[in-house]
């Protein structure tokens, strides 16, 4: 195994031109291409993008903090409720707010930004005391409080109860979406090759030794949890406002397994593989809707599975192990993307 | 080293492979869904056919709603097409299933509309799904008929969506008027599932109209669809003595609940809505639903001709008596072939002025008006449960 897979620290102002350039084409396609998009592939973009900031933040403890949670859609309904709540709330009070593209949009921001601080909050609440159990442990406990939130959320009546909550303004946009998987990659990437970062990685690797290197291993793991559920809330937020409708159903410990699997799939500590796996696994489920036209029985969810256990069986580790995409790039173009650092991998067999 | 490299050509190849089928996949779609491509006010039907969606949960946990409806709604496109079809067109059912969830049902609505470029949706059963499609249909000014979702805030969230079915507020209100004038019951308690927005907002409407009538609800207990043990809640209950319990949720809990409930000597009456009408309910409640009452959509012994027309029919294509869930998938889909038939196009405008225009259609589950809130006025009927059988009681008009 090796201790520093990544090796190479992402420093300087140069390595946030890649950054900004991603920025701007991104905000160029909401500009001017998006619009021509079929609606249908539009709305299969919007949830992929959901899904990477999903899998991408889930993929900060579980795979490189190494710790197992499966109660990401807890985080992000959290998110997604109290967003929802002060967008509809502040829309029935002053209807005129929404009908203006800027303070919308800053209502909008604003909401989601909360949301996502709100389920920091409760990731910080459930993190400190569950991380101090390990493996197996932590899972159920995770699951545990998914669940709890779920059915705290059943229960209270102003955002509908069981009834869920309708007529959520659309305020969800692409740029909006994927300015937030730019933000979400940016901000995990930056975390994993800090200082601070290499703490995880050490408590991934082996959380004894680690401590014994003098980190805080809870510190370091509640560190990394509180902000993997600061970002699904924020996904939750973006979910909310695009389906325009939430339900407490949509955030059971299915939708946990389903992040899960795109982390585990895409490699556990490979951001590039959360992101595809993302990708791959929003978009098949309709690939393969016209199968079910044709067969008139839904054998959709076999296929998926199928999958899944053929990729699974041919590539443990998931498709990109703990590796990234510049690391596939030619030596030169990944120095000058990252930065110019000199790169020193120190390759360790598996 | 070596075997590494393997690995990663084999998994590059795969992930290739699974691109690639899903690119082909994709490319295959567009050319069915050129016939109406395109959004706005004039999504027309050009060529021979019309092209119908319908979104429903044929698996998932309400998988037998989503199958009994699709049931009731394939009879009907069977039939109008052997009639000739609509306008000498032919109609074209393209059926999505949506796992029961409300994210799948909003991406199958998008999909039928801009790829299969339907004319209008039927669909969703549970308004939890209904609610999340129906803002897409709005936006696409698509003409989407609800079935079967109870939930008064369906039809709210836009002018092309329309329901064929009385509302939670009306059902909750039969019952209890039931309760009090034909049981002649002054004490009732409540067994509500939480976890599931119908039985919440029945449980609600009912109790809102007994108090109002002068019953009491002696005590509000709650459970959680999926659960098997009620006996917590039963024990509570007959604590309080009440004359009837209204149970206003699914019927795999409900049956449940009846066996616990004579199990512990309560034998007042069980109340509920046609979350009850499966024939399942028999088959996990058995004798102990005996002497219970549910309101529903239509009854299979109701004598009019076009319930015992339809009952024939159904029988003839499935070989099964129809529930009310069939009963109504039918109904939505007949109502929206005529309302097409009458509009002045088939324009989606056309056919949502035709549509809420409707009046006095004769439909299996009743005679069924369209409001201007786009929902249907219509009566419900009671049932009784009796060894098994569902009893027909009395219609309860609006």
């Amino acid at each position: 195994m090796t201790l520093e897979p990544k090796a190479v620290s992402a420093t300087g102002i140069r390595s946030l031109w890649s950054w900004l350039l991603a920025f701007a084409a991104i905000w160029l396609l909401h500009f001017f291409a998006v619009d021509a998009l079929d609606p249908y592939f539009f709305m299969i973009l919007m949830y992929s993008g959901i899904n990477i900031i999903l899998a991408v933040s889930l993929n900060l403890v579980n795979g490189f903090t190494g710790q197992f949670s499966i109660g990401h859609a807890g985080f992000m309904s959290v998110g997604g409720y109290v967003a929802a709540f002060l967008t509809t709330s502040l829309r029935d009070a002053h209807p005129e707010w929404m009908t203006d593209s800027v303070l919308s949009t800053g209502i909008f921001l604003l909401s989601t930004w909360i949301g996502g601080l709100a389920a920091c909050a409760v990731g910080y609440v459930v993190g400190l005391p569950s991380l101090r159990l390990k493996g197996d442990y932590l899972a159920i406990v995770t699951l545990g409080f998914g669940e709890i939130i779920r059915v705290v959320l059943l229960n209270i009546d102003a955002v509908g109860g069981a009834r869920g909550m309708p007529n959520i303004p659309p305020l969800t946009t692409f740029g909006w979406v994927y300015s937030g998987v730019l933000l979400t990659v940016f901000m995990v990437w930056r975390v994993v090759t800090s200082g601070g970062g290499r703490e995880l990685l050490a408590v991934r690797e082996d959380e004894i030794a680690a401590e014994a290197t003098g980190v805080n291993s809870t510190s370091a793991k509640v560190r990394a949890f509180v902000l993997g559920s600061f970002f699904a809330g924020v996904a939750g937020a973006l979910f909310a406002h695009y389906l325009r409708y939430l339900n407490p159903a949509t955030f059971d410990f299915n939708r946990s397994f389903e992040i899960v699997i795109m982390v585990v799939l895409g490699g556990m500590g490979s951001i590039t593989g959360s992101i595809i796996a993302a990708v791959f696994l929003t978009g098949v489920r309709e690939a393969l809707r016209p199968l079910q036209e044709l067969t008139r029985v839904d054998f959709r969810m076999v296929i998926y599975s199928l999958m899944l256990i053929l990729l699974m069986l041919t590539r443990p580790r998931g498709l990109f192990g703990t590796r990234e995409l510049v690391d596939f790039l030619p030596r030169a173009l990944r120095e000058r993307l990252l930065g110019g650092k000199k790169r020193s991998k120190p390759e360790v067999a598996t | 080293m070596m075997k590494n490299a393997i690995r990663n050509t084999v998994g590059a190849v795969l992930l290739g492979a699974f691109a690639l089928s899903g690119a082909a996949c994709k490319k295959a779609a567009p050319p069915s869904g050129s016939a109406g491509d395109g959004q706005g006010v004039a999504q027309t039907a050009s060529g021979d056919v019309i092209r119908i969606g319908e979104v429903g949960s044929m698996t998932g946990s309400e998988a037998t709603f989503g199958t009994s409806t699709h049931k009731g709604i394939e009879l009907a496109v069977k039939q109008v097409n052997a009639a000739g079809g609509v306008r000498g067109k032919k109609i074209e059912l393209i059926s999505l299933d949506d796992q029961g969830k409300p994210d799948e049902a909003a991406t199958a609505a998008t999909k039928l509309i801009t790829q299969n470029g339907v004319s209008a949706i039927l669909g969703e059963v549970a308004s939890s799904r209904s609610m999340a499609m129906a803002p897409i249909a709005q936006n696409h000014k698509v003409i989407m008929v609800s079935p079967s979702s109870t939930n008064p805030k369906v039809t709210e969230l836009g002018d092309y969506v329309f329901r064929v079915c009385f509302i939670d507020p009306f059902q909750g209100t039969v019952m209890a008027k039931y309760a009090l004038d034909n049981l002649k019951i002054k004490k009732v308690a409540i067994l509500r599932d939480v976890k599931n927005d119908y039985s919440v907002g029945l449980a609600n409407f009912f109790a809102e109209t007994f108090k109002k009538g002068g019953g009491e609800i002696v005590i509000d207990q709650s459970y959680s669809a999926g659960d098997i043990d009620f006996k917590s809640q039963l024990t509570a209950i007959r604590a309080k003595a009440p004359e009837g319990i209204f149970v206003p949720g699914y019927y795999t809990e409900v049956g449940l609940i009846a066996r616990q409930a004579r199990e512990l000597g309560v034998k007042v009456p069980l109340m509920g809505g046609d979350g009850w009408d499966s024939p399942k309910l028999k088959e996990i409640g058995g004798e102990a639903m005996n002497n219970s009452y549910f309101s529903n959509h239509y009854s299979s012994e109701d004598k009019s001709p076009v319930v015992q027309e339809f009952i024939t029919q159904f029988k003839a294509a499935y070989n099964e008596v129809p529930d009310g869930l069939s009963a109504a998938g039918y109904d939505a889909a007949k109502i929206l072939f005529d309302a097409m038939g009458r509009a002045k196009s088939l324009a989606s405008n056309d056919i949502r002025e035709a549509l809420a225009a409707t009046k006095d259609y004769p439909g299996v589950t009743g005679k069924i008006m369209i409001d201007e809130k786009r929902n249907a006025v219509k009566s419900a009927v009671v049932l009784k449960v009796e060894n098994g059988e569902f009893r027909y009681q009395t219609t309860v008009n609006p």
